[in-house]
């Protein structure tokens, strides 16, 4: 790292810089190919979206949103997301305090197992959870005695849903408070604060913008997630259709215009997590961690 | 990080007067063992009870041995599209500076946060026969949605930020003198970018190529709507885990499962490797 208070010499003229970039041709190709890659990969399936939930009218898209089974998608979405993100939000601060405040053996392992549910594939976060609680478990005869659902029922997906969000609050906030070190803490603790206050006056508003950077990749996981809970719900219309599952099955009866209604819902809801997401970056830059490192 | 200070005896932590480690591990571990470690090692462990014979002739199944290769073949190749157009847009991102370039940046991150399932019908209503991109591809005689080259599509759109955001911080780092010592020792500006700056980026790139690729192998929801999912053709191994649950068979679902997680973990591993290795030697 160079000296921060040592400053380098002014950026050399554009003629003296010209060796060290493209030729205008050349970038003007590189650019062209990127906007067409981008507009084709990004741009063009987000408006689709948009387009074809419009494409038969605002009413139709309404009434095709004020439907009940739509409706009951939305609110089971939002109830699965409320529980599965405070969890995780909860078990994101605890594991950051422990891995980022203290030296113990087996840290480095610990955190590579943090990152596990990533490199598992959806259905497979889905298919463990069967395997444990479905009929032919060990456990299934006793819930099923005691009359106990938790597949094709909303534990479940709340599980299914936890488990693919699991590291998104810990990842961001580990690297972030691990910067940060302990020399804010130490000094609380030495003026008479207690474990709590010291948490709560000095770490929490120092980590909060990471934590909310984190809650809000999880949010959208949570919201969106469609393999794992497909494999857990059991598809009961109404019941356990969460909104991208309810989007399966209204694309498959051909419901263009209804499937594309609830897309564009979390169609938007991506676009305002991108939208936070940057000004979170551009305004609190130096105060998130690993803001590029997924 | 600083490295522990050598000490007599074995010791699980070192001392600090910040209160609530055993409260936080605590936690941490029985809910890491709850949520994550029981349920996957019950798939390791039905699995094992499989037996070898059983669980080898699962495998060796035709079906399931074309559903293996269609997802990671077309991970393989959606990835390698991505290391180049990744690298492309990072060093765009990077180096040039045009109006709309901070929203172009936020764009990039659209396929994590877009739910699969609308990114898998925008991308089938695009590439189907008569959609707004299939239907010229069509007239070229490039047929894409209902065939492995949807999955690619689909594959391409899923892994795109992988690549640039693994890249994007490595490029940012270089050291513009690098390349100003390269230019004026007479290299071509070509020479400087393929002998001087690509051996840097190397194993940004090898990383990001590696996160795309194990996003894809295990990818379901973007791709089931575009590939048509016929078997031994368009049908990918988590369809075919799914498939095999609906027909109640347990055995099969899980030894096909056990397969891709095994090789998911291998290729985390080989992910913190590169990882570690990259750090070390490039700060």
């Amino acid at each position: 790292m160079a000296d921060p208070s040592i400053q380098t010499y002014a950026p050399p003229s554009e003629a003296a810089t010209a060796a060290v970039t493209e030729s205008p041709v050349a970038r003007a190709v590189l650019m062209t190919v990127a906007f067409l890659f981008l507009g084709f990969f990004l741009v063009l399936p987000l408006i689709i979206v948009f387009q074809q939930a419009f494409a038969k009218g605002m009413g139709t898209y309404l009434s095709s949103l004020n439907d009940h089974d739509t409706l009951a998608a939305i609110r089971l979405t939002l109830l699965v997301a409320a529980i599965a993100v405070p969890l995780n939000l909860v078990y994101g601060v605890a594991a950051a305090w422990a891995i980022a405040k203290f030296e113990f053996k087996g840290k480095a392992f610990l955190t590579t197992l943090i990152d596990l549910p990533f490199s598992v594939s959806p259905v497979i976060s889905g298919l463990v959870y069967v395997l444990l609680f479905g009929a032919q478990s060990m456990l299934g005869p006793w819930l099923k005695a005691n009359g106990i659902e938790i597949l094709f029922a909303v534990p479940g997906i709340v599980l299914a849903t936890v488990f693919v969000t699991f590291p998104f609050v810990a990842r961001e906030l580990i690297p972030l408070m691990q910067e940060q070190g302990t020399g804010d803490e130490e000094a609380a603790l030495s003026l008479g604060a207690n474990g709590w206050q010291t948490f709560w006056y000095v770490t929490l508003p120092n980590i909060k913008w990471g934590l909310l950077y984190g809650v809000l990749l999880c949010n959208a996981r949570a919201m969106g997630e469609f393999g794992a809970v497909s494999v857990v719900s059991g598809h009961i219309r109404g019941v356990t259709n969460t909104m991208p599952l309810h989007i399966e099955i209204l694309y498959n009866e051909y419901n263009a215009a209804a499937a594309f209604a609830v897309a564009s819902l979390l169609a938007g809801l991506a676009l305002v997590t991108l939208v936070l997401k940057t000004i979170l970056e551009l305004r609190y830059g130096a105060e998130l961690a690993a803001t590029r490192g997924h | 990080m600083t490295p522990a200070p050598a000490q007599a005896g074995w010791k699980f932590r070192q001392p600090s007067v910040i209160p609530g480690f055993g409260l936080t591990l605590g936690f941490s571990l029985v809910y890491l063992t709850l949520i994550i470690l029981i349920p996957l090692s019950g798939l390791a462990w039905r699995s094992a009870a499989l037996g070898w014979s059983d669980f080898w002739r699962i495998i060796t199944d035709d079906r399931t041995l074309k559903a293996l290769e269609i997802s990671f073949g077309t991970a393989l190749i959606a990835a390698a599209i991505n290391v180049v157009f990744g690298t492309l847009v990072a060093w765009i991102l990077v180096r040039y500076r045009f109006p709309g370039r901070r929203i172009i940046d936020a764009m990039v991150d659209l396929p994590f946060a877009l739910p699969t399932a609308v990114a898998g019908i925008a991308l089938t209503t695009l590439y189907a026969p008569n959609g707004l991109l299939g239907k010229p591809l069509m007239a070229l005689g490039i047929k894409v949605a209902y065939t492995p080259l949807g999955i690619v599509i689909a594959l391409v759109f899923i892994g795109l930020p992988f690549v640039v955001r693994t890249v994007q911080p490595i490029m940012e780092e270089i050291d513009k003198e690098v390349e100003e010592a390269a230019a004026t020792l007479g290299a071509s500006r070509f020479q400087t970018i393929t002998r001087v700056l690509f051996p840097g980026l190397a194993p940004a790139i090898v990383t990001g190529f590696a996160l795309a690729f194990a996003r894809g192998v295990g990818e379901y929801g973007s791709v089931i709507f575009i590939a048509g999912n016929l078997p031994k053709v368009s049908e990918i191994a988590p369809l075919l885990i799914i498939i095999r649950l609906e027909e109640y068979n347990y055995a099969a679902a899980t030894a096909i499962a056990a397969v891709m997680l095994a090789i998911a973990f291998a290729m985390l591993l080989v992910i913190n490797l590169l990882q570690s290795w990259s750090r070390k030697r490039y700060g």
